[in-house]
């Protein structure tokens, strides 16, 4: 009886999941809260079941993340009895770093690839699982999926371990670290068709809605606090938008659109001619920025 | 351009039709498939094709890919699809692909995982690495060059792998005119070649990367041609597994214990099918209990297949820990600590035989050795040769030791319990990938009892242990002399006997074989397979071969099951060798008629441990096939 694809990539992550819960000392789960970590969290439910999950899943806020994002985050970990960790870099909130006094790339540094950095350092995690696919970006192609890190929490792309069949080699010296990519081999379709599947629970920001914005640089952006310096004369008009990644909200450029339900936002997924990342403000640098990125401890 | 009719009904459903599109794409079934070539093939060029033509191109990377194609493309202004592909920001400088990148796309019907790999030979690694999980191997292949050094390679490579489908993808047809008589050349000569690799299926297309010539559809340039264009085969073919007989097989990867109540076993089904009732047995521990039931966070399953991650549960309170596997009662596979495997080595730092490594097999990690490198093989010829280590992408034969036993299966029968990878223990650097052809010392096949007639059966029967003597030494030693005595008297006390040399070896079973080395090691390795079923059937063979080097009378040694093999040693000093000389061979080999004549040009290994070492200058004949009786006499007759 032959599986379909999903059910091949599920039993795939399912299988990834479960080798690092055996094989490592002390692993974690990074939960971003967008729709791949809500996936991701899903099939670790499964992979355990029964049992709860064998390890904590960790958050690292950058304290600019859209109020929804919260509130969804604790009501999913308290309804799955999950040990989560929030971590914030406190550093950074002392010394007042923000995407508006300090600038997105400043910002998305210290409250977020260094903040992680710190969170790993301080609970001593040897595997962190993270939501990223393959078909994200180029350089994720290339990307192993048990994907190892130095001591400072750098990817030295040309010196990655061989992956045959799933066989995992997941053994590291003492400082070093393992992140884990389950979702590697899906696709954004296949992530969206997976959570229309399984009807698994996402952010209602993915819903359009009639939510206050305001227009800068070519992005929407959402007024979800009074954090948000509004220039002279700009006035958050309502619209109807969704959002089609989730991160900090002054960085995050919301999509007009009338998809409420989940299949109308597949509908319009399908029908749209513009990847995915093209809402995030970070991928706009060079045409090479993730790799650095990522080698310098970006997840 | 693309033809997009196919994207225009896509989209009409989707817009008319979402929940049914989604209902039916939900339904898709996967193909994994590696594409191997290099940069000179347009291999980049098909992916990116495959890519654009599947619309998987968003309007933005678009733009960026026109934008890269002005600035650094080959194409003179045009798109070069091969900037699509290629990833790494070294890579794009270089202009070559120096690892595996993974690349997705769907069609209507399947959703597909391209393993992209660098094509020359110190990338070879990595390409086996892409077809560890591939179902499909694309072949590139120039038209306007055919068959290369790197097509052998790439075909050899993926058929070790254990690829079952082979597509050939004739390319740069454009630049050949689309000449049918070209392509009918260059297929036919692949197809001669790859005879006897054993892929399952060969498909040769015909294509043109650059222009989209039967790529997803057929266009106008070939008519000639009437199969089907690429994407289309690679929709349809069919890469279920039909044995649906398949014994059931689950290594354990993780214990599932929330509560004292509760006892599963974690792990994904690498073969056969399980429902609750099944009889089953743990291994290597070779404990039996009853599938309770197969628990999933959706529900218990009445059945769970092939490739599904589970949890089963079972009636008896048996130990059970990571790395053991679960099996069907009746059909077993393997068990053993010692093994013969082909190797592909991954790593700066060459293969050390004696070297522990960690062996990872399934679940289980186990450190081991390679006790012996029997030969390596070209990647390019295909020729063995003799070595004593192994450089990175180098691949060879080895016999393996582990401290563990291992449950195992051939590779070429089910590769999840027949692959494993090497491990550094200092490093933790994965510098190996092995396959096993098969186990070395079947006497740990303890459970082979539930087939009725065995070779204990058998050789009760004949009231007989069954033994190979192993007689080894000289030209005109006196191996065939001493042997043909030694059946005599076997045959006198009644046992049953059989005596292979190279009389009745070399004119028949082996008459394809020279006197190379690597045809002597082959020599010896038939014989020694023959000589263990004449073991299983019950019967005491004796077999009389020079048999020069030490390795492979090991080899025939750890085929056979303990004190199943003695090793006799005609030791006959090379001057009476001469001088007896019957056959003259000795005379050509000193006028040099004859190469490779062992004593002379190619050495002879003496035995350094002889179970019965026979000094036949002191001695007669007679007197020599007395003192083998006495030696087995006790032990075996």
């Amino acid at each position: 009886m032959g599986l379909t694809h999903l059910q091949r990539l599920e039993a795939e992550s399912i299988h990834i999941i479960r080798e690092v819960a055996a094989t490592c000392a002390n692993p974690v789960m990074l939960y971003s809260i967008g729709k791949d970590s809500s996936v991701m969290m899903h099939l670790a439910l499964k992979a355990f079941y029964p049992s709860k999950l064998p390890f904590p899943v960790m958050h690292v806020d950058t304290t600019w993340k859209f109020r929804e994002m919260i509130e969804f985050r604790d009501r999913f970990s308290k309804d799955n009895n999950l040990d989560l960790i929030v971590h914030i870099n406190e550093d950074g909130v002392e010394k007042g770093v923000g995407p508006f006094s300090h600038g997105s790339a400043i910002h998305t540094d210290i409250m977020k690839t260094q903040s992680l950095k710190q969170a790993l350092n301080k609970h001593g995690f040897d595997a962190a699982f993270g939501g990223a696919r393959r078909d994200e970006e180029k350089s994720r192609a290339k990307e192993r999926i048990f994907s190892f890190r130095s001591d400072q929490h750098r990817w030295d792309p040309k010196n990655q371990r061989p992956e045959l069949w799933n066989i995992y080699n997941s053994r590291i010296q003492k400082s070093e670290s393992i992140r884990v990519f389950p979702l590697s081999n899906w696709t954004e379709l296949d992530i969206w068709q997976y959570i229309h599947l399984e009807n698994i629970p996402i952010v209602p920001l993915y819903f359009a809605k009639e939510r206050p914005v305001v227009e800068r640089d070519g992005m929407m952006v959402m007024v979800d606090d009074d954090r948000l310096p509004l220039n002279a004369g700009e006035e958050p008009i309502m619209k109807k938008v969704r959002f089609r990644t989730l991160g900090c909200y002054p960085l995050t450029g919301a999509v007009e659109s009338n998809a409420s339900s989940l299949t109308e936002i597949i509908q319009e997924m399908l029908l749209t001619t513009t990847s995915e990342r093209e809402g995030r403000a970070i991928d706009k640098d060079s045409n090479a920025s993730m790799e650095q990125k990522k080698q310098e401890g970006y997840f | 351009m693309a033809d997009k009719s196919y994207e225009i009904m896509q989209s009409d459903q989707i817009a008319s039709d979402i929940d049914g599109y989604l209902r039916d794409q939900e339904q898709k079934s996967y193909l994994r498939f590696i594409t191997c070539g290099s940069v000179d093939d347009g291999k980049s060029t098909l992916i990116g094709r495959l890519l654009y033509d599947s619309k998987l191109i968003f309007e933005d990377q678009l733009e960026s890919l026109e934008s890269d194609s002005k600035k650094v493309g080959t194409q003179g202004g045009d798109i070069d699809f091969a900037l699509l592909v290629d990833g790494l920001a070294a890579e794009r400088e270089q202009g070559i692909t120096i690892d595996v990148a993974y690349r997705f796309f769907t069609t209507e019907k399947r959703k597909f995982i391209v393993a992209d790999t660098p094509g020359h030979e110190q990338y070879t690694r990595n390409m086996a690495t892409g077809a560890s999980t591939a179902d499909v191997a694309i072949i590139l292949i120039d038209a306007r060059k055919g068959i290369l050094t790197q097509t052998r390679r790439h075909s050899f490579i993926t058929s070790l792998l254990g690829v079952k489908h082979i597509v050939v993808a004739i390319n740069k047809m454009d630049l050949a005119n689309y000449s049918k008589e070209t392509f009918d050349e260059i297929e036919r000569d692949y197809r001669t070649f790859v005879e006897d690799m054993g892929f399952e299926t060969v498909e040769c297309i015909p294509v043109s990367a650059l222009k989209g010539d039967n790529i997803t559809e057929a266009g106008e340039n070939m008519s000639w041609y009437t199969g089907p264009a690429l994407l289309k085969y690679l929709e349809n073919i069919d890469i279920e597994s039909h044995e649906d007989e398949a014994p059931f097989r689950m290594s354990v990867q993780w214990v599932n214990r929330p509560n004292l109540d509760f006892r599963g076993f974690s792990g994904t089904i690498v073969s056969g099918e399980v429902k609750p009732g099944d009889e089953i047995v743990a291994l290597p521990n070779a404990q039996t209990s009853t599938v309770k039931s197969i628990v999933t966070y959706d529900g218990e399953l009445e059945r769970a297949g092939q490739d599904q991650a589970v949890t089963i549960t079972l009636v008896d309170e048996i130990d059970i820990s990571r790395g053991d596997l679960i099996s069907e009662k009746l059909r077993r596979p393997e068990i053993t600590d010692q093994f013969q495997a082909h190797v592909i080595w991954m790593h700066d730092d060459p293969m050390l035989p004696g070297r522990p490594y960690l062996i990872k097999l399934a679940n289980k990690t186990t450190s081991g050795e390679i006790t012996d490198l029997k030969y390596k093989i070209d990647v390019n010829s295909f020729e063995h040769e003799a070595g004593k280590t192994l450089s990175l992408n180098e691949v060879g034969v080895c016999n393996f030791s582990l401290d563990d036993k291992v449950v195992y299966e051939a590779y070429k029968d089910l590769a999840a319990l027949g692959s494993f990878i090497m491990i550094d223990k200092m490093t933790n650097a994965t510098v190996a990938a092995g396959m096993i052809d098969f186990g070395l010392r079947r006497a740990t096949n303890v459970h082979w009892q539930a087939v009725d007639v065995d070779k204990s059966t058998r050789s009760k029967q004949k009231r007989q242990k069954p033994l190979v003597l192993w007689f080894t030494g000289l030209s005109a030693s006196g191996k065939s002399t001493i042997a043909n005595l030694v059946e005599k008297k076997l045959l006198a006390l009644g046992k049953h006997t059989y005596l292979l040399d190279g009389d009745n070896v070399r004119h028949g079973l082996n008459k394809d074989l020279g006197f190379v080395d690597a045809d002597r090691v082959e020599n010896i390795r038939r014989v020694g397979e023959v000589s263990k079923l004449m073991v299983d059937a019950g019967l005491i063979v004796l077999t009389a071969f020079i048999s020069p080097f030490r390795s492979e009378r090991r080899m025939v040694r750890d085929m056979l099951d303990d004190h199943e093999f003695m090793e006799v040693f005609v030791d006959t000093p090379l001057e009476i060798c001469e001088q007896r000389d019957p056959k003259g061979l000795y005379k050509k080999a000193r006028s040099g008629e004859i190469k490779n004549f062992t004593g002379f040009d190619s050495p002879y290994e003496e035995p350094e441990q002889a179970d019965i070492h026979l000094e036949t200058a002191d001695i007669s004949a007679e007197e020599a096939a007395d003192l083998v009786i006495k030696a087995i006499e006790e032990k075996y007759l």
